[in-house]
């Protein structure tokens, strides 16, 4: 039972921190839980089906495989509100799902359609769904650590400055690789200086691309100590049990909401597949998976509630093949999605797009985004 | 679903409906050039801030000392004063950390001006303002524009050698998707200013420690100057010379000194490089039949190799002679003052480059 029993509020290192968080609110329901599984699975399925549409060859490029992370972005997601705006890598097909996209919209980007969220003009990388709040997928490692920092900035200048919108907190996702970029620093201290509620989540698989963490980043074991050494209240949390992981994030999300404050988490996880599609893995053996895979996040959440009587084996079926359905239904839609019109090439380039920009470019207002 | 309630959530194909641009008037219908208000250059960019921000809460400005030390070069001074910290935004020396910040800040609808105490310190800053800024509308398939103004001190101040010297525009003009402004006098960095600020797109904006002082009139009343349109500083007959920036009054000074010896030179001012007023080039072209290109980036893939392709493009006919351009020279920036001067596109090299195009 604990473990849908909140925890206690992190222990603060912020001294500007104090705690306000009632936890009543914060308790897991079985509608919750049961939720989180269809989400989870439905990633799971999703990516299966991306890397089979890779290998076709209808999906091209870089693609990021997220299978195994899956408790991540959906328990950190679950602990917001579907206002808060949240900025992630290229690692992005969950966050867009967890966060409402359909699988259509990201399905059919991957195929490079104008019916994807960005008329098939970002791919893989680059999924943006405004009417959801999600600021991008991200491309270039750390680039969307300083992003994140300004989402928040600019909810707290709405309130402050304009009296518009409430008090809002942004999620920043980032691998472990990613802190070893400058932006990632620069985005704390200026976070922690100027008190901007932003929370900065290390998605910890282990790996920068084919380098293990103890190889590529310093105090690896400790990675709070980044957080920590800014002043910056920082955790760490299992990211293979969701309810777990939404007990530790939940009442961390209401305090930097409630505070003003950046936050930092070490979310402990692991991929299965490779960086990208084109990895071969030589860098770890099949055995350190394979044990991985044993403490599944999605296979514990299911044994949870099998065996707290939430679901039945039976459901479980049915909830499988309502998700293969569901799937196999957005590769349809990407598969028959029109490809963009030549025109659309000279699109969407400037809002304002006046004569003279280019030499050889006259630019239009492009067709308007399906997602809006 | 939710919408975000501060950009308009059909930029494309609405713009048009929804975009907060005052009316952009051709050269004879905006205020005199001439009067008698004479303020500095560094105070026209204060004036155009200042303004919009009364004029709209979702303007604010932060960069490097600009609030409590009142700007490194006093363009920001009083502002702190009078729009308080949540406003006039003290950095960290981090460029990459604050212009990524305002970039999303900007993508959340609201309008950030960043000051760079000098463009040369914006390469740490690149990968935000070149790899986000100007793509993010197209990568995003339309959702989210950038209205950010990028701007600060650029190419050689005085003696400040090679890292602190830089000219950036023929680097970052090359990126589609941004705009790009270089006013030469007060009454067009007011005038640029507050037309960046109300624009939807990324704006870089270089000005030049050089000209911070410089002192002539700004009208009273308000005014906006579209991109994109240049302006005649000087008209001749013998040889078009096109500028934009710090070297437009390297070319008056050289004209001046022509003119002495009875030749008479156009000198057009182009104010933005993106977009480029062709059209005035290829107009002045068509009289003069002779034009050299002042610029005061390296030769090798600048400006004026751009300006030139066009002119050949657009008005190879027309043309004497091939189109000549006059660059700083292609070496780092040297500190010694002699050295500087001479690196520079300046009036003698002018006068000698105009006078070879005439023999």
């Amino acid at each position: 039972m604990s473990k849908r029993m909140p925890a206690t509020a992190p222990q603060s290192n912020d001294s500007k921190a104090v705690s306000s968080v009632t936890n009543k609110s914060n308790e897991i329901t079985p509608a919750m839980m049961l939720e989180w599984l269809r989400q989870m699975q439905l990633i799971r399925e999703f990516e299966n089906r991306t890397m089979q549409a890779y290998q076709q060859a209808k999906i091209g490029g870089f693609c990021h495989i997220y299978s195994g992370q899956e408790a991540c972005c959906v328990g950190t997601i679950a602990a917001t509100n579907d206002d808060d705006p949240i900025v992630t890598a290229y690692r992005d097909h969950g966050h867009a799902l967890a966060r409402g996209m359909t699988p259509e919209a990201c399905m059919a980007e991957m195929f490079g359609k104008v019916d994807g969220c960005a008329k098939g003009k970002g791919g893989s990388m680059h999924m943006f769904d405004k009417p959801n709040w999600l600021f991008g997928g991200h491309g270039i490692v750390s680039a969307q650590t300083p992003l994140g920092a300004g989402l928040a900035f600019a909810e707290k200048y709405k309130l402050e400055v304009m009296g518009e919108g409430k008090k809002k907190v942004s999620l920043a996702y980032l691998g472990d690789g990613a802190i070893d970029q400058g932006a990632f620093h620069e985005a704390l201290n200026f976070s922690a200086v100027h008190d901007v509620p932003v929370i900065f989540i290390i998605e910890n698989n282990g790996y920068s691309m084919g380098t293990a963490i103890s190889r590529h980043t310093a105090n690896a074991d400790n990675l709070i100590s980044r957080g920590q050494s800014y002043g910056i209240n920082s955790i760490e949390i299992d990211g293979l049990d969701i309810c777990h992981l939404y007990n530790e994030f939940k009442p961390f999300v209401d305090q930097c909401r409630e505070n003003s404050r950046p936050g930092f988490v070490d979310l402990k996880t692991y991929r299965y597949q490779g960086h990208s599609m084109s990895d071969p893995q030589k860098y770890r053996t099949k055995d350190e998976v394979d044990a991985f895979k044993d403490k599944d996040s999605i296979a514990k959440l299911l044994s949870d509630l099998l065996g707290d009587g939430l679901i039945t084996e039976a459901a479980w079926k049915d909830m499988q093949s309502e998700i293969k359905d569901q799937v196999r239904a957005a590769m349809d839609f990407a598969e028959n999605s029109p490809i963009p019109e030549a025109g659309e090439l000279y699109t969407d380039v400037y809002a304002n797009p006046e004569k003279n920009l280019s030499p050889t470019a006259t630019y239009t207002h492009g067709t308007k985004n399906p997602l809006m | 679903m939710t919408t975000l309630p501060m950009i308009d959530t059909d930029i494309h194909p609405a713009i048009e409906a929804h975009l907060d641009m005052p009316a952009m008037l051709p050269n004879d219908q905006l205020p005199s050039f001439e009067g008698d208000r004479i303020i500095q250059y560094r105070e026209a960019l204060r004036e155009a801030m200042s303004e919009e921000m009364r004029h709209d809460k979702r303007v604010f400005l932060l960069g490097e000392e600009v609030a409590q030390y009142n700007g490194a070069y006093k363009i920001s001074q009083g502002m702190l004063d009078e729009f308080g910290a949540k406003r006039i935004i003290d950095t960290p020396i981090s460029e990459n950390g604050f212009a990524g910040m305002a970039i999303a800040a900007a993508m959340s609808g609201l309008r950030p001006i960043v000051e760079f105490m000098s463009w040369s310190f914006s390469f740490v800053a690149a990968d935000p303002i070149l790899n986000n800024a100007p793509k993010m509308l197209y990568m995003s398939g339309g959702q989210f524009g950038c209205p950010i103004v990028f701007r600060g001190n650029d190419g050689a101040g005085g003696q400040l050698a090679s890292t602190h010297s830089w000219c950036v525009e023929a680097l970052y003009a090359n990126v589609p998707g941004l705009k790009m402004a270089i006013p030469s006098n007060p009454y067009d960095a007011k005038g640029l200013l507050k037309t960046a600020i109300r624009d939807p797109d990324p704006v870089f904006f270089m000005e030049s420690e050089r000209m911070l002082g410089d002192k002539a009139h700004v009208p009273e009343e308000e005014y906006y100057i579209p991109f994109g349109q240049a302006r005649l500083a000087r008209e001749g007959d013998a040889v078009t010379l096109v500028s934009f920036g710090r070297p437009v009054h390297f070319c008056m000074e050289a004209a001046e000194r022509l003119a002495a010896e009875g030749i008479e030179v156009d000198v057009l001012d182009m104010r933005t490089i993106r977009p480029l007023d062709i059209e005035s080039i290829i107009e002045r072209v068509k009289i003069t039949n002779k034009v050299l290109v002042v610029d005061q980036s390296w030769p090798f893939a600048s400006i004026a190799s751009e300006v030139i392709t066009q002119i050949c493009e657009r008005c190879f006919d027309w043309l004497d002679m091939a189109p000549a351009r006059l660059n700083t020279a292609d070496v780092p920036t040297p500190y010694a003052k002699g050295l500087e001067y001479d690196y520079l596109p300046n009036p003698e090299r002018i006068v000698e480059a105009v006078k070879n195009m005439i023999d």
